[in-house]
């Protein structure tokens, strides 16, 4: 018995002096460098509703992506029946994922061209109108689509991935949830409103041409020519925060887009002193940009970011080089905001902001400040009360309460398990089920001593029967809380989180940390008298 | 020290008539006002909308928040004192529209008004419609499989499908007399009180357990005495520890009610009406459901022999 007692003591108190150390870097941020080589020096990781910060859910609108994948797909459809001199009436892309087309002329001619190069598009229905005119409807493979999508959700992921960083915040977490949701984490962002509009933009970088013969007038009362589309100019001005728009008719044909950037930097105009952005094209954009200016010189063209026009500079000459900029009136912050964006690149499809939970820093302190102070003084009256109400018995049912939280609080740090409000109600809750065990002990071993028992038959006694009592309270919870941590969403688990973990160090405090006490106290003290 | 006497007879069981008049009357007054307060008010959490915290460094006048509100054309913004002087919640309870578009017009335009105020945005909640939705059933999921779960170790654990009934019986009981004090002091269903359901669920479970497993302690001990006899006895002999259990409980949830602060003010109101209905339908209700049952089982194998 003395022997195995050793022992126990030897495994109990190596367990309690890794949980301190475990608890140590949380504690004090002054520990020296070699603790931290040696001892893990994870901190335990508070949620943003304690420390602020900003969380975000954004909803990837995959479906888009698609829609601009088919939208793609019926343009280059379009040149292919007109580059083999098919004759086509209308070519349009219907709901999502279909293109309506109506053909004429041979009929093994366009048949040829959709199976060789349009295979990813099925025939939906072809019907002959008359006039040896036909109508078909192809609609996008239910597979290729989902690979689109998929595609569109992992590349948004990265492309929100690359902007974070760059935008510089410390220990953000970005990660997919569900099948098309993003989770961001930011703690600590001091202008959460840029931060919002750092992630949430699409960045779609497009130049196109300006339909300079086109009626703009016409176009404004709705009457716009064939082929081509109505953008605006937004210009705010900085006095009166007015937006003014200013209108652009421009050939909808895209004729590059922001993927073949090669590089997006903030420049300061000498002469105005204003901020531009300067941009760097790969090799390919180098060559498509020399194209595209030497076919279309003293032509207007268009740069468009997320179909508003920045500005429509006049094709002086052939540019080579591969060089642009794009300028507006923006101050230091948006001009590398831009920068930064087009560093990063397009998203794949537009995302929507679906959650967002902002929580000031001074606000996160207050509630830390609040809930610490009264719960140092529930803790406090606690620990009072047992000692009052069961004298040593008390203490030794102390030292198992705050070997607890001890214990909760360091697997937290260990599992790098994140300290939420929620989390907190669960680790009140595990607390409030360890008082409990000790009293359930306590109060066995008292039945057993009014029972005329010695001390050390009563402690045998009341551990064995609170013992059964304290496992199925315990493990009933535990249940529960698995569950609720399996099928629970985000404050849910926070709570299942320090619920488990907490009921896991009452077992082995309540149960067997205070019964070596009690062991030890009546064995090798020689304590003759419980007092409890 | 003894806070209880060992001694005490209490018939617990014996009125149990009347405290199941007592639950139900509970019951349907939590129903009622649920009912007349048109469902639980939903939190921004759950309904969707817009929630913002502000902060005056200086004393502030509510309507002249009102004022500035209105006066940007945001009629559906409600504005409530928020503890300190200087400190106010802006709310709106709309579940369509550009939430965050919306959120970020009235930031800008309470900036611009108050900029000679040092206004602080000390916190910003944008939920859309479908997430409050999402979290709303998948809790509700969470908690029916917490239930089952419960029962299925319970029945286990006591060899009776009736046990693990009487627990699932007395949290529904609890989770509702809860919900109806919410609706009564009129509290807004938001996270933190989802986590008083779920601590409550905890506590109440616990409390029915112990008794329970006295029960089944006794059971073997005294095989003569009926099932009634040796539930009061089990809860007569556990009394001293439920009253230490929620009275030092009690204390604490207390102290966080009076010194906690406005965030933790809801949360613990109906974290104290939870745990006095934990502890009540424990004895009241959680014993009574095993005994009928067994009763009735009892009486069932008698007819069929």
């Amino acid at each position: 018995m003395l022997r195995s007692l050793k022992w126990k003591f030897i495994l109990y108190a190596a367990i309690s002096i890794f949980a301190i150390l475990l608890l140590l870097p949380t504690l004090t941020s002054e520990l020296p460098q070699w603790w931290t080589k040696i001892f893990p020096s994870e901190k335990i990781h508070l949620g943003l509703d304690l420390q602020g910060g900003m969380h975000l859910i954004l909803e990837v609108e995959a479906e888009k992506a698609v829609e601009s994948y088919v939208e793609r797909v019926k343009n280059n459809l379009k040149d292919d029946l007109r580059d083999r001199g098919i004759p086509a009436g209308k070519v349009e892309r219907e709901k999502r994922d279909q293109i309506i087309l109506e053909v004429s002329g041979e009929k093994g001619k366009w048949e040829k061209l959709l199976s060789e190069r349009y295979s990813i598009m099925q025939e939906l229905s072809s019907s002959e109108t008359g006039g040896g005119i036909w109508k078909i409807v192809l609609v996008l493979d239910s597979k290729q689509a989902d690979h689109i999508k998929k595609n569109a959700i992992d590349q948004a992921l990265e492309t929100i991935r690359n902007r974070i960083d760059q935008f510089g915040v410390s220990e953000p977490e970005i990660a997919l949830q569900g099948t098309d949701r993003i989770l961001i984490q930011l703690p600590g962002v001091k202008d959460p409103q840029r931060a919002i509009n750092l992630i949430g933009r699409t960045a779609l970088l497009e130049f196109k041409l300006m339909d300079e013969e086109g009626d703009l007038e016409a176009a404004l009362k709705g009457n716009i020519p064939e082929g081509d589309i109505l953008l605006y100019q937004r210009s705010v001005d900085p006095k009166t925060g007015g937006v003014k728009k200013i209108p652009y008719l421009l050939k909808e044909k895209t004729l590059m887009t922001g993927e073949v950037l090669k590089d997006a930097r903030v420049a300061l105009d000498s002469e105005f002193h204003e901020s531009y952005v300067a941009l760097e094209f790969d090799d390919i954009g180098a060559k498509l940009f020399e194209q595209i200016t030497g076919a279309n010189v003293k032509k207007r063209l268009a740069i468009i970011l997320d179909n508003n026009v920045y500005s429509a500079p006049v094709i002086q000459e052939r540019i080579a080089g591969g060089r642009a900029q794009i300028t507006g009136r923006f101050d230091t912050k948006e001009a590398s905001d831009l920068a930064i964006v087009l560093r990063a690149g397009a998203l794949p499809a537009p995302v929507k902001i679906i959650e967002e939970r902002t929580v000031g820093p001074s606000l996160g302190q207050d509630s830390i400040q609040k809930g610490v102070v009264s719960t140092l003084i529930s803790a406090a009256l606690v620990v009072l009360f047992m000692v009052f109400y069961y004298r040593v018995s008390g203490v030794i049912a102390d030292i198992a309460l705050i070997l607890n939280i001890v214990l909760t609080l360091a697997t937290l740090a260990l599992f790098r398990a994140t300290l939420t409000l929620p989390g907190i109600a669960g680790l009140v809750l595990s607390v409030g089920m360890a008082v409990d065990a000790n009293i359930l002990v306590h109060e066995r071993i008292k039945e057993e001593l009014r029972w005329g028992k010695t001390p050390r038959a009563a402690i045998d006694q009341g551990y064995h029967r609170a013992f059964v009592t304290i496992i199925d309270s315990n493990l009933t919870t535990l249940i529960a809380g698995v569950l609720l941590y399996q099928f629970g969403t985000g404050p849910v688990r926070g709570f299942a989180v320090t619920l488990c973990i907490g009921i896991l160090a009452n077992i082995f405090t309540a149960v067997y940390v205070t019964r070596w006490i009690f062991d030890f106290i009546t064995l090798k003290v020689g304590m003759k008298k419980l007092s409890i | 020290m003894e806070l209880i006497r060992p001694d005490t007879r209490f018939d617990f069981v014996g009125k149990k008539k009347i405290t199941i008049w007592i639950s139900a009357v509970v019951i349907l007054i939590s129903f009622g006002s649920i009912f007349l307060h048109g469902g639980l008010r939903y939190g921004v959490d759950f309904a969707g909308g817009i929630l913002l915290q502000i902060k005056f460094s200086k004393a502030m006048d509510i309507s002249e928040v009102r004022n500035a509100l209105e006066a940007m054309g945001s009629k559906d913004a409600m504005v409530q004192k928020f503890g300190e002087e200087n400190e106010f919640l802006i709310r709106v309870e709309k579940a369509s529209g550009d939430l965050e578009e919306m959120s970020k017009k009235i930031q800008t335009s309470l900036q611009g008004r108050f900029k000679d105020k040092a206004l602080e945005i000390r916190r910003v909640e944008v939920v859309g419609p479908k997430v409050g939705k999402d979290l709303k059933e998948k809790a509700i999921w969470a908690m029916v499989l917490s239930f089952l779960g419960i029962w299925v170790y319970v029945a286990f654990r006591f060899r009776q499908v009736s046990y693990g009934l009487g627990g699932i019986v007395a949290l529904i009981h609890d989770i509702i007399v809860t919900f109806g004090a919410i609706s009564i002091f009129d509290l807004e269903f938001s996270l933190p009180l989802l986590a008083v359901i779920l601590t409550i669920i905890g506590f109440s479970i616990n409390d029915t357990i112990v008794i329970f497993d006295r029960v089944r302690e006794n059971i073997k001990k005294m095989r003569k005495e009926d099932l009634e006899t040796i539930f009061n006895v089990s809860i007569n002999e556990t009394l001293g520890r439920t009253i230490l259990t929620s009275g030092t409980v009690m204390m604490v949830i207390l102290i966080l009610f009076f010194f906690g602060g406005p965030v933790i003010h809801d949360f613990t109101t109906a974290l104290i009406v939870g745990l006095l209905s934990g502890t009540y339908s424990t004895v009241y209700i959680a014993s009574p459901v095993v005994l009928v049952l067994e009763r009735y089982v009892s009486k069932r194998k008698k007819r069929s022999r």
